[in-house]
């Protein structure tokens, strides 16, 4: 019984996975393109997330108050890729990203060091989870804000 | 079946502990103050009790007790406009009857001193002037001392005041261990580290002076403390202490020194004992309370073992299991609890965050019997559950965290929680 409940559980994840391509950032995502989000990337992105974010934002995406903000319906989890992008390339010193009405003080290490398929699979995987939707990241666009950070 | 009778089982055995209850006689002459049956869910030593204040005050930091018994509970992030709560309880069931909200800023720490009501914001320390102990309905705010805007790390100020009119305020570090880049593995630590100039320590302040800065009016009183959170004067030595919060992710950071397991359980969360002058390490050793000493942080070339840079440096009194984050310190004076208490230290450890993948840890309030002005190293869990039942893997897992501490007047003590705000006023029973 209880193994057809987690079942039916983990496939209602997999059907909002696979349909999370989404029309609500379509906006945003004007000048990078939308793309498909596909089930083998968001289980590399959950790979790269409980190896490198889960100790500060939690095994839940819910973040330690006061330090590590949640990344559950986070305002930049679902905005503009480029700002995701660049959180993740270059981390933060503490208390710039407000959420739910509160900062969080704690410094966000850079994580330059991780691949840009990486990042793309990280993104993906928390754009698609902790009660987020928002459409995949690719390792093109996380090239090109590298790139872009390299010239400024 | 088996279940069922299990069950019922403790549902009787659970009826006949709150009828017991009932009937132990409360507090010397306060007839109205009745533990609640569970005591609010948390657990206590014998013969104590507890009585749930308010479930659910706002996101409570520290808080205050006045002799007139009114409770002010300070927020760190402002609920019904309102950082600061104020509780009164009128026909003396403990709970409170009516709640006030008041003051724009939010913050940690919260005293009542010669009348006035003190409360800090991460950039300064205010207080209004109470009237016959009442806070009055047009109140007025002053303000005490303001800092440098600190927009990261450790934020919170907290302060004490010891008997001699001066002011005794934490600044807590931004980084965790002055890295050249901010939480980076194998980054090298900034030699010497910049942040000790204005940061990492306390500095004391005039009690009583408006408008201080902490350039012009501020004196180091003591250095190398990575952040503190609770800090309390002790009249019995007339001596500071305060608990320190140790540093971080020393696996993370040098996963070739340091194991999950090491970083687990190191560096030791400090309770000191702080004179003029002292230095406690930061961010070039931290304590080991296995080896017992301060050892050379990686950042400064450590391994764990050497302790080449921490010559000069003041070991803690006590050190506890690293992470539990002891967020306030309270000295008890009061005559209500037995004589062991007298002039003990209780303090509330708000729980880990950085432990997994094993389970969290704290989330209770320990008491430090202390015997001829030293600590005892067998300290004790005095209150506890506040978590709730399930291990925590991730602090919104726990119920509640326990955060702020402070005396009643009739030598109650006072906890708050600062996940929804639920206030415990903890009380001895006659035996
Ligand atoms: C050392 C702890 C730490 C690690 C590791 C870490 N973060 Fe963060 N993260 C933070 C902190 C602290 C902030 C807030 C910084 C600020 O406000 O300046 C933050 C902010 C964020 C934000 C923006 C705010 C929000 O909640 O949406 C995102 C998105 C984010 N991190 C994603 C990640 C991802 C993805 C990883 C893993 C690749 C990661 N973080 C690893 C601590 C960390």
């Amino acid at each position: 019984m209880r193994r057809l409940v987690f079942l039916s559980f983990a496939v209602s994840i997999f059907t909002a996975c696979g349909t999370a391509s989404s029309s609500k950032n379509e906006k945003e995502d004007e000048k990078l393109s939308v793309v498909e989000v596909s089930e083998a990337r968001i289980n590399a992105g959950k790979e790269v997330y409980q190896t490198y974010c889960f100790a500060c934002h939690m095994q839940d995406g819910g973040g330690v108050p006061n330090l590590n903000p949640p990344l559950i319906k986070s305002p930049w989890v679902n905005g503009d890729k480029e700002t995701l992008i660049k959180i993740v390339l270059n981390g933060s010193a503490g208390g710039q990203y407000e959420v739910d009405g509160e900062l969080f003080y704690s410094a966000m290490t850079p994580h330059n060091f991780l691949s840009d398929q990486q990042i793309a699979d990280v993104l993906t995987f928390v754009r698609n989870n902790f009660e987020n939707k928002a459409s995949a990241v690719t390792a093109e666009e996380v090239l090109k804000i590298r790139n872009a950070l390299k010239q400024e | 079946m088996k279940n069922l009778s299990i069950l019922l089982l403790m549902l009787v055995a659970g009826i006949f502990a709150c009828s017991e209850n009932k009937q132990d006689t409360p507090v010397d002459n306060q007839p109205d103050l009745v533990a609640d049956s569970n005591n609010g869910d948390i657990q206590l030593p014998e013969n104590f009790g507890a009585v749930v204040v308010s479930d659910s005050v706002g996101r409570g930091r520290h808080i205050a007790v006045n002799e007139n018994g009114d409770m002010y509970v300070r927020l760190r992030r402002a609920k019904n406009d309102g950082g600061i709560v104020l509780l009164k309880d009128e026909n003396g069931d403990g709970k409170a009857d009516s709640d006030k909200y008041f003051v724009t800023s939010t913050g940690t720490d919260i005293r009542l001193y010669n009348g006035y009501l003190y409360y800090s914001h991460k950039d300064g320390i205010y207080r209004i002037k109470l009237e016959n102990g009442e806070l009055p309905e047009n109140w007025t705010e002053e303000t005490i001392a303001t800092f440098p805007t600190q927009e990261s790390g450790h934020v919170s100020k907290s302060f004490t005041f010891d008997n001699a009119g001066n002011m005794y305020v934490n600044f807590g570090s931004i980084s965790n261990a002055c890295q050249e880049e901010k939480r980076t593995k194998g980054s090298p630590g900034q030699d010497p580290c910049p942040e000790l100039e204005v940061r990492a320590g306390v500095w004391r302040f005039s009690a009583d002076k408006l408008n201080q800065t902490q350039e012009n009016d501020g004196y180091r009183y003591a250095t190398g403390i990575r952040n503190i959170v609770g800090l309390d004067w002790n009249d019995q030595d007339n001596t500071l202490y305060v608990t320190q919060h140790g540093r971080d992710q020393l696996s993370e950071l040098w996963p070739d020194s340091f194991t999950d397991e090491q970083r687990r359980d190191l560096p030791a969360e400090e309770f000191l004992r702080v004179n003029d002058g002292d230095d406690f390490g930061w961010p070039y050793c931290f304590y080991d309370q296995f080896q017992k000493k301060r050892v050379t942080a990686p950042e400064y070339g450590g391994d764990g073992q050497q302790s080449e840079r921490c010559e000069g440096t003041k070991d803690p009194l006590v050190a506890f299991p690293g992470h539990m984050a002891p967020n306030d310190l309270l000295f008890y004076t009061g005559d209500q609890f037995p004589d062991k208490y007298k002039n003990g230290a209780f303090i509330a450890f708000h729980g880990s965050w950085n432990r997994a993948p094993f389970d969290q840890a704290g989330f209770f309030v320990v008491f430090v019997p202390f015997n001829n002005g030293e600590p005892s190293q067998d300290w004790e869990v005095f209150a506890d559950g506040f978590a709730g039942p399930t291990p925590v893997k991730q602090p919104r897992d726990a119920v509640a965290r326990p955060c702020g501490l402070a005396q009643g007047p009739d030598g109650s003590l006072y906890v708050v929680d600062s996940q929804k705000g639920k206030v415990w006023r903890i009380f001895y029973k006659s035996a």
